[in-house]
């Protein structure tokens, strides 16, 4: 397997902190071989850039395997660029040919104010797990772990809702800017399992309601978010969310 | 001079030193309570669970950590499992094995006391998840499923997918954050702790920067906990997140935190091999794999450019079957690493860098089929093709050893207390319970079992005795601190003015380089003397000015973090290299060549070498004291290990 070098352009957002209006700028970086990955492009970049004597594009990123959440770049117009089912950070630049411009964006929505270029506030997903999140259980001992049996196609799927890495893509990629899928993945996992059951109601009902405090906008049904999340959350959890809401409701 | 350190374990059998511990210690009062504040630095596994599990106690809770959010402490990247006692499968685990694989797998340079209560609470860690809504996997019969993990002959390995430390991580997280939803616990995200405050003998406060705004602002407590994660990535390259580094140990070991261990270095043997120069970061492929795959490299260093597919059977030596007849491809980690080393050194690496092994599943694939493979690897296969660009299913894959984890770490006693009083530290950050070598599936355990179930406990007996000073945020200690850790930022600036031949990243590239050929795998004194000297010409370097600029308003800068955090990993290599140097014994993961087995196992040597090395900071690495915790074994009788 030997590598290709390529070169490539790129249009890179820079903004130096919420207040600042932003604008692009153009940048190109030569002699990028095709197995490095886009993340270590952008290093590159910075490296180039720290030796001209100019200031760094400021980016997030920390496990580089798709597992942490925190990469966030849009990428020619798509949260986590071109592949589906991959966050940032697994992207590499086989994807890309010699001699592409790339144009690199923060996540961009009301609720996720810049930091700097292309870093931006996610806390808010925080506070919505914060008002629901979790089965309530208190910390140390409990009965014996197998004393609640779960079928396995439970425990599945509720896996399937679990492995949502909290990355904000969903966000991003929705024009409404709405938080739907991250958080009915939350209650998805939960309402699947029965330890998750004795806060089912207040659970939704709180999350749900921060997601509107926060300013994230309303779902519509577009499923964007889908398409975008690195994770292929499925957007039938959604729909379990607008039941558990319409059920919490009706039996308050 | 050198002091001999106290463990403070409980004196009797093992198997009621803890329920005795528990029995003796002192209670706060639970009026009380609420007016102590504990900081906890940290929200991976460790630092999530602790800081769930004393707000829930009753304490007031400070909590700091560097990322934008809690959860995505690097705990958050483990793959494989948790090891637990349950005995679920009835195949003859318990607490007592757990408890002897774990000192044996350690390579008896752990201490006993501590590793006898780890296997003990590890069954509450399953049961206390399981409420917490963690999806382990289940059978059928809708209970939880297990498997068989890293060299050991049970099965009591429990996982969720390949995302166990995600799911243990969101549960804890989610166990935190309804403390913050109750205000017993204030949370504190892209916030760095850069140093440690002490008065009167006790630790009592951090000095940390908001990473948005560059404010330094000092934070006060009656209790410090540190669960800040190892510091594998010294290596540069490393399984490590990218921000995982020394810093917030480090500075507190130059407060007076004696640094346990610091050679203690787990490399894995089944990463994915360096594919540029360009790298940032290597990655794990579970270690379940070698449940199914078969490790071999060609007979002959001839083939090794071959491809795989046109070999036959006859030419490939599948060398961990060879050597190791009763263990084969699920030797300790160490063991397997070493020998790949090996075969590589010999000439018959594989890959275009000729620095990789195959890891086989065709017979696996033939025996099983297909679909079960995939039902059990799926995950992993994609990832390897998504990253190196070839089918696992059609082709071998390709592996090399890549630094893992650190045994090492800040000193602790018993109730998981520094030297300093007060100063408490949790999980990877400290040097506890694996001795020379970690087992897998162990490190998830040991951070769990340190924030949910040991630090309530020590933490409430620390508190029941603490007698409140005068001590303020004003005093002059936090003024002092502040002022060092001000002047710190200052200097970096000032480097980057300064300006040198290289980027930041060029040295930290740089460092990583020397750590890895001669602080790696296998360890020599001319090589880790010249590893000493090399670090300190590159730290050299680093403080005579970098490339490097940093936004004026001293903000948001990865820059500016990255190079604080060097400066500290340039520090810590010196004092690795120094205690590898001083560690003349090989043992678990430390290996050094001029003390093997004629079978070329790692020798201990536990006449000179069996305690703990404690290193005390005197302002400079060369001048580092060493202190010994000597160790004893009275329940696993120390044998040379043999996987044969
Ligand atoms: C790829 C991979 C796979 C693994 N798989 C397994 C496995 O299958 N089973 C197993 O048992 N173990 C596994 N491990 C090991 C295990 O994941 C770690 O040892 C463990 O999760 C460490 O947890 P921790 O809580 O000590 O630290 P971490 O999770 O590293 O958390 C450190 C915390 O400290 C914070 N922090 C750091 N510095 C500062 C500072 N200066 N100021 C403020 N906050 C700071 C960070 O923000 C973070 O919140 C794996 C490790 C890797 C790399
Ligand atoms: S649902 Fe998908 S896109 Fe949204 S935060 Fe979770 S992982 Fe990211
Ligand atoms: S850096 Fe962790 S998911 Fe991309």
């Amino acid at each position: 397997m030997s590598a290709k070098k390529m070169t490539v352009h790129l249009k890179v957002w820079r903004q130096k902190n919420k207040n600042d209006a932003g604008h692009f700028e153009d940048y190109t970086v030569q002699d990028i071989s095709d197995d490095m990955s886009f993340l270590e492009m952008l290093d590159r970049l910075n490296v180039n850039l720290q030796k001209a004597g100019k200031l760094e594009v400021e980016f997030e990123s920390d496990c580089r395997e798709g597992i942490c959440g925190t990469c966030s770049c849009v990428i020619n117009g798509q949260p986590h660029g071109p592949v589906t089912g991959a966050a940032t950070c697994q992207l590499y630049m086989r994807q890309f040919k010699d001699g592409d411009t790339i144009v690199i964006e923060p996540w961009r929505a009301k609720a996720f104010p810049v930091i700097r270029d292309l870093v931006v506030d996610r806390s808010g997903l925080d506070r919505i797990i914060t008002v629901g999140g979790y089965t309530g259980a208190k910390t140390g001992p409990h009965a014996d772990a197998n004393s609640i049996l779960v079928p396995k196609e439970n425990a599945e799927k509720a896996m399937d809702y679990a492995a949502c890495i909290g990355c904000g893509a969903c966000v991003a990629a929705c024009p409404n800017g709405s938080a739907s899928l991250f958080t009915s993945a939350k209650i998805s996992h939960m309402s699947l399992l029965p330890q998750g059951h004795p806060l089912r109601q207040s659970r939704v009902t709180r999350m749900v309601n921060q997601m509107d405090k926060e300013g994230f906008g309303h779902c519509t049904n577009i499923g964007e978010c889908q398409s975008a999340c690195p994770k292929e959350i499925k957007i039938d959890s959604i729909a379990i969310m607008r039941r558990e809401f319409f059920n919490a409701a009706i039996r308050s | 001079m050198s002091i001999t350190l106290d463990s403070r374990a409980p004196s009797g059998p093992i198997e009621s030193k803890w329920d005795r511990y528990k029995a003796d210690m002192k209670l706060v009062n639970p009026a009380n309570k609420r007016k102590h504040t504990v900081i906890v630095v940290g929200t991976g596994l460790a630092g999530a669970s602790a800081s769930a599990s004393l707000a829930e106690a009753g304490y007031q809770v400070k909590t700091f950590c560097i990322h934008d959010t809690p959860r995505r402490a690097h705990s958050i990247a483990a793959q494989g499992g948790i090891n637990a006692a349950k005995n679920y499968m009835n195949d003859g685990d318990s607490v007592y094995r757990l408890f002897y694989d774990t000192v044996k797998g350690g390579d008896y340079r752990s201490r006993e006391a501590n590793v006898y209560r780890l296997a003990q609470v590890s069954t509450s860690i399953i049961d206390q998840s399981v409420a917490a809504g963690v999806p382990f996997a289940r059978e059928y019969s809708g209970e939880l499923a297990n498997r068989s993990f890293g060299g050991t002959q049970v099965s009591r390995t429990f996982y969720a997918r390949g995302q166990t430390g995600q799911q243990l991580l969101l549960g804890a997280y989610q166990a935190m954050m309804r403390q913050v939803d109750e205000k017993a616990v204030e949370l504190r995200t892209r916030t760095e702790m850069l140093d440690l405050v002490v008065i009167n003998g006790k630790a009592r406060g951090i000095i940390t920067r908001n990473l948005v705004t560059g404010q330094i602002e000092r934070h006060m407590a009656d209790a410090v906990v540190l669960a800040t994660g190892g510091y594998g990535r010294v290596f540069y390259l490393s399984t490590n997140a990218f921000n995982s580094n020394v810093s917030a140990a480090w500075r507190a070991h130059k407060r007076g935190a004696y640094f346990g261990n610091p050679c203690f270095t787990q490399i894995h043997p089944t990463c994915i091999p360096v594919s540029g120069e360009d790298q940032s970061k290597l990655t794990l492929m579970s270690e379940s794999l070698r449940n199914d795959g078969r490790v071999w490299v060609p007979k002959s260093a001839a083939d090794a450019k071959k491809h795989p597919n046109e070999l036959a059977e006859a030419d490939r030596d599948y060398y961990l079957e060879r050597r190791y007849p009763s263990f084969g491809n699920l030797v300790p980690r160490d063991v397997a690493s070493r020998n790949a080393k090996y075969v590589c050194d010999e000439g018959r690496g594989v890959g275009s860098s000729g620095l990789a092994v195959y890891l086989d599943f065709k017979d696996a694939i033939k025996r099983l089929g297909d679909n079960v493979i995939r039902e059990k690897y799926g995950n992993l296969f994609h990832m390897y093709h998504e990253i190196t660009n070839e089918d696992p299913y059609q082709v071998p894959m390709r592996m090399y050893p890549a630094v893992h984890y650190t045994m090492g770490g800040l000193w602790v006693d018993y109730h998981l207390q520094s030297n300093i009083p007060g100063l408490f530290v949790l999980g990877e950050a400290n040097f506890s319970d694996h001795g020379a070598n970690r087992l897998g599936a162990s490190a998830l355990m040991q951070g769990l079992a340190d924030g949910y179930f040991v630090i309530p406990f020590t933490m409430g007996n620390y508190l029941a005795g603490f007698k409140r000073d005068e001590a303020t945020t004003e005093s002059s200690e936090f003024k002092d601190a502040q002022a060092s850790a001000q002047g710190r930022i200052d200097h970096m600036v000032a480097l980057g003015k300064k300006g040198g031949k290289h980027t930041t990243q060029e040295i930290y590239r740089s460092l990583g380089k020397i750590m890895w050929d001669k602080v790696g795998m296998e360890r020599d004194e001319a090589g880790l003397k010249q590893a000493i000297s090399q670090i300190q010409a590159l730290r050299q370097e680093f403080e005579s000015g970098v490339k490097m600029q940093v936004p004026e308003d001293l903000g948001r800068s990865q820059a500016l973090e990255v190079a604080m955090r060097v400066e500290d990993l340039l520090e810590l290599g010196e004092l690795m290299a120094k205690d590898a140097l001083e560690r003349k014994e090989s043992c678990g993961g430390h290996f050094r060549a001029e003390s093997q087995t004629e079978d070329g196992e790692a020798k201990r040597d536990d006449e000179n070498f069996s305690h703990v090395s404690a290193w005390e900071y005197k302002g400079d690495v060369s001048k580092s004291v060493l202190h010994k915790e000597s160790l004893t074994f009275e329940y696993v009788k120390p044998t040379q290990r043999s996987y044969k």
